[in-house]
């Protein structure tokens, strides 16, 4: 019954938001804002993860897969897939759901706790619009892009990792990624990248929303937002897998 | 004027105001006096509309402020500036930005008009000068009186304070309770102050209501209190001079 409860008070949060914007400027101002807060801002973090991710997924398949009975450029098309269809989206995602996530809850959260939602409404001002939307949005066009970067990089990282150990080129790494190749799988990644953007930012942002109290609650509500996403995600990885592939 | 009909306000079947009614008069410093947990800041807040009281009106000039749709609420907010006791300055902007908040928001200024605007208002606070700094590089008291600059940036009709001398030493109060008078006089405005501060009370306050138990206890001039025979109300003057 919590569970439900809990579940219509965020459905309700986000119906809440899509109230007309009291000025339309300060809005995109603010969805740019965090556009860099959210992408450039996360930018070092996801690199430095999708190029040891590509390394170690190579090293590790080439570990298992090393055969004579098996072509190299074989290591090359797994890496290269599950890095577009599992690797980049959800491994991404989820250390953002701990960045990205607990920095959204821990700002609204302390403006809960600090009486500054209460100042927005007095003023007239929709305070989760004006909170919560320009970071939803913001996550919606960064959150995809981080993980084409992530794509990229992964592949690079595989690449680095097989020519400096030896297991295989470059040549026969995109052989077997350019053989196994489908667009889908791209689409399939972005669909994943734009679902759990919306998780992220929108459960992170109704956590910190709904604080009650003082710096213990606001640290309560960023673990909470950091959990419930990365549960959140991980459960719509299943759906979408199941429904999609 | 702001006028409370019968307002009454429970949390989970406690009732933390008892049917309140009472008028706070135009250009004039009212005051709300009670002990903490007596129910101050809950009236403050259902008549900002932070709170929806369980029953009963709170009137704007005779506009129902708790019958109102949506935009016509949004319409009154305009009109109503807030001061709160931990000032609730948005951290994240410089004082300039606080105070242009609002009229960025509601206003079809030119950054121009609201630079002149913003600067006005930190003059009237004698804040001028430290436009470019955050809320926490400043001292408690200039906080406050951002909060008011804040506060009155659009042209306001209705000011709230609660506590607005909490934490401040008695030099600076002063001049926040001389401050929020003269703002009162000069722009005409209802002004109603939670406060526990019996020298605010005497030095600048008009009305008075006494908060006890949630109830409309006593209400009346400040010239009246020492004469009144109300015990809950004599009990707490006297414990405030014994602070």
């Amino acid at each position: 019954m919590t569970f439900f409860y809990h579940f219509g008070k965020y459905i309700l949060f986000l119906k809440g938001m899509f109230s007309k914007p009291e000025k339309l400027s300060v809005y995109i101002d603010r969805t740019i804002t965090e556009m860099n807060n959210i992408g450039v801002g996360s930018l070092s973090i996801v690199v430095i993860i999708a190029i040891f991710q590509g390394a170690v997924t190579t090293l590790q398949i080439a570990y298992q897969l090393i055969s004579p009975l098996i072509a190299k450029p074989v290591i090359g098309s797994i890496v290269c897939d599950s890095s577009m269809l599992e690797l980049a989206p959800t491994i991404t995602c989820l250390v953002l759901a701990g960045k990205v996530g607990s920095h959204i809850a821990s700002e609204i959260g302390t403006m809960r706790v600090s009486e500054q939602i209460d100042a927005l409404e007095v003023m007239g001002i929709n305070s989760s619009g004006y909170l919560a939307l320009p970071k939803i949005v913001a996550g919606l066009i960064m959150i995809p892009m981080l993980v084409i970067i992530s794509i990229f990089l992964s592949n690079l990282g595989g690449v680095i990792a097989g020519e400096a150990s030896g297991i295989l080129t470059y040549e026969e790494y995109f052989q077997g990624a350019r053989e196994s190749f489908m667009p889908f799988n791209l689409l399939f990644s972005l669909i994943k990248a734009f679902t759990y953007a919306f998780i992220i930012t929108s459960v992170s942002a109704f956590q910190g929303y709904t604080t009650n109290g003082g710096a213990l609650e606001v640290g309560a509500s960023s673990t909470k937002a950091v959990v419930y996403s990365a549960v959140a995600i991980l459960f719509s990885d299943y759906l979408l897998a199941q429904i999609l592939l | 004027m702001i006028e409370l009909i019968n307002v009454s306000k429970s949390f989970d079947g406690v009732e933390v105001l008892k049917n309140i009614s009472t008028k706070f008069e135009t250009g004039k410093v009212n005051l709300v006096i009670g002990s903490s947990g007596h129910g101050k800041s809950v009236m403050m807040k259902c008549m900002v509309g932070l709170l929806k009281p369980s029953s009963g009106n709170v009137m704007y000039d005779d506009r129902d402020f708790t019958n109102l749709d949506y935009s016509q609420l949004r319409q009154i907010r305009k009109e109503i500036g807030m001061l709160f006791q931990g000032t609730a300055l948005f951290d994240s902007l410089t004082v300039e930005q606080n105070v242009e908040f609002t009229l960025k928001m509601f206003t079809s200024m030119t950054p121009a008009e609201r630079k002149d605007r913003v600067d006005f208002c930190l003059e009237q606070v004698e804040m001028e000068g430290i436009n470019n700094k955050f809320p926490a590089e400043i001292s408690g008291g200039m906080k406050k009186r951002v909060g008011i600059a804040r506060a009155i940036a659009l042209d306001i009709k209705y000011l709230f304070c609660d506590e607005p001398n909490s934490g401040l030493d008695p030099v600076t109060s002063r001049v926040i309770d001389e401050l929020l008078k003269s703002i009162t006089e000069e722009f005409n405005i209802t002004t109603i102050i939670n406060t526990h501060d019996m020298k605010t009370v005497f030095d600048i306050g008009d009305d008075v209501i006494f908060i006890y138990q949630g109830m409309n206890e006593w209400s009346g001039k400040v010239k009246d209190i020492h004469s009144s025979n109300n015990d809950m109300l004599t009990n707490f003057i006297n414990a405030s001079y014994f602070d």
